[in-house]
């Protein structure tokens, strides 16, 4: 199975590649607007600020077959700011228009915890996703043992405006950090599951496994 | 603070393309291929490597974009790579061959809005300030480079303030004087450090049992980063692990 890597000039690309090659994909990389409309399934990862990476993504002409992909139900897998561009708008570093496939807005984790006292902004290690209303059956999270826990590392949390869109929170200073989400084919994830171990690794299967669109 | 997981980091210090280790970085032993040690504490459930190249600040560039590039074939836990970074071209190149975070230590001490200027590039998550402090007197220490020779004139604790604010995500915090010696952490400079920045903060230098590494938690870590117990096996991953779950810390199994 191939799956196409956006590449926009922002990401750690060799470890998603690595993980997708382990999980037994052919790897290749989107740079241009026909690269990408031609993936059967494509990856958005993403490492750094907001604007920055939605600026990438616009320069090389990538959002306008992004979202047709979307559109046409090609699986998407959008990893950490990968999965904050998911949506509709951000507060890092001056407001900023995401992508708008999954309703919502991106801010800053708290400096407090849920009891007032400081927290530790970056969030950074290994935490568990608690399922939300959704049942994971079917969905990129099915593997995941109970308890699995992912690596998280973001200074900014996503909101979703719909809770169905909400596939699995984690735990941070006694309050839900959404940690996945889901609208149509279009699945992401806070946490990096190419950095997760066997549970994270899981999840790159699963996306694999799901069916491309019908061309 | 509140809400975090205790994390176990294993430190690989490697020159040339050998995992070394030294005692307070003197005396450096080689012990292997690093790749072969970082595959196998990722099967044992390190949470994180942690690659510093001990030479490359004296002289130069290093084996350890290779060393990064095997590492991302089969090892897939979050990786920080350090050792001679001197420029924003430095840390891209270590995230390119496969690193999540690099970590600067002279180049900052000498140049701190490198940390500033990596920050914006990057994002904060990637910069991870190393500081390595010698104790000078109680409750006091000073932000040494050049793998504890040279000192700064810095106070370390300052320093660590200081960095986190200009862009520091994490701060990994070496103990020059335990460094090496697997007789215990220097909890009080770790207690220091962790209640003046608001980034999490990783102990390093000295853990020899999980006494130690709950000792550093309690002090304020967030992760604990060893190396010659490991190497040595006088420390095996899974167990130190069961270990601090017992004690009541949140650890991943």
């Amino acid at each position: 199975m191939t799956v196409t890597v956006l590449d926009y000039g922002r990401s750690n690309l060799l470890s998603v590649r690595r993980a997708l090659e382990h999980c037994g994909a052919q790897v290749c990389f989107a740079r241009t607007p026909q690269q990408a409309a031609a993936a059967q399934r494509l990856v958005l990862p993403g490492v750094g600020a907001f604007k920055d990476g939605m600026q990438a993504l616009a320069s090389r002409g990538l959002v306008a077959p992004l979202l047709e992909q979307a559109r046409r139900g090609t699986p998407v897998l959008a990893i950490c700011l990968g999965m904050q561009m998911l949506f509709s708008e951000s507060d890092e570093g001056g407001r900023c228009a995401g992508l708008g496939l999954v309703p919502g807005r991106v801010q800053r984790l708290p400096a407090l915890d849920a009891s007032g006292a400081p927290q530790r902004v970056p969030h950074i290690g290994w935490y568990a996703l608690t399922p939300c209303a959704v049942p994971l059956a079917g969905t990129v999270l099915a593997d995941v043992p109970a308890g699995g826990q992912m690596y998280f590392v973001h200074s900014y949390e996503a909101k979703p405006a719909q809770p169905l869109a909400r596939l699995a929170d984690t735990e941070y200073g006694g309050r839900r950090v959404c940690a996945a989400v889901q609208c149509g084919c279009v699945t992401g994830v806070q946490f990096h599951p190419e950095k997760s171990g066997e549970a994270g690794l899981s999840i790159l299967r699963r996306f694999l496994a799901q069916p491309a669109a019908q061309t | 603070m509140s809400g975090a997981n205790f994390r176990v980091i294993a430190r690989l210090d490697v020159k040339d393309e050998h995992l070394v280790k030294g005692v307070q970085y003197e005396g450096l032993r080689k012990l292997g291929d690093p790749h072969a040690f970082a595959a196998r504490y990722y099967a044992q459930g390190a949470d994180e490597l942690l690659y510093l190249d001990t030479v490359a600040s004296l002289y130069g560039r290093s084996h350890l974009d290779g060393i990064l590039q095997a590492t991302a074939r089969d090892v897939f836990i979050p990786v920080t790579a350090g050792g001679g970074v001197r420029s924003v071209q430095d840390i891209a190149a270590l995230l390119r061959a496969g690193a999540d975070k690099v970590a600067v230590n002279t180049a900052a001490l000498r140049r701190p809005a490198l940390l500033r200027e990596g920050a914006e590039a990057f994002g904060s998550q990637c910069i991870v300030l190393s500081i390595q402090a010698k104790r000078r007197a109680p409750g006091r220490w000073e932000a040494y480079y050049d793998n504890g020779r040279e000192h700064s004139g810095r106070d370390a604790v300052a320093w660590a303030r200081e960095g986190a604010a200009l862009g520091a995500g994490e701060i990994l915090l070496t103990s020059v004087d335990c460094e090496g010696c697997r007789r215990g952490m220097d909890e009080a400079l770790v207690a220091a450090v962790c209640a003046a920045v608001d980034v999490p903060v990783i102990a390093a230098g000295g853990c020899a049992c999980a006494a130690d590494a709950a000792g550093a938690a309690r002090a304020g870590a967030q992760a604990v980063a060893i190396a010659s117990a490991l190497h040595y096996g006088a420390l095996a991953m899974p167990a130190l692990k069961q270990t601090l779950r017992a004690q009541g810390l949140e650890v991943r199994l």
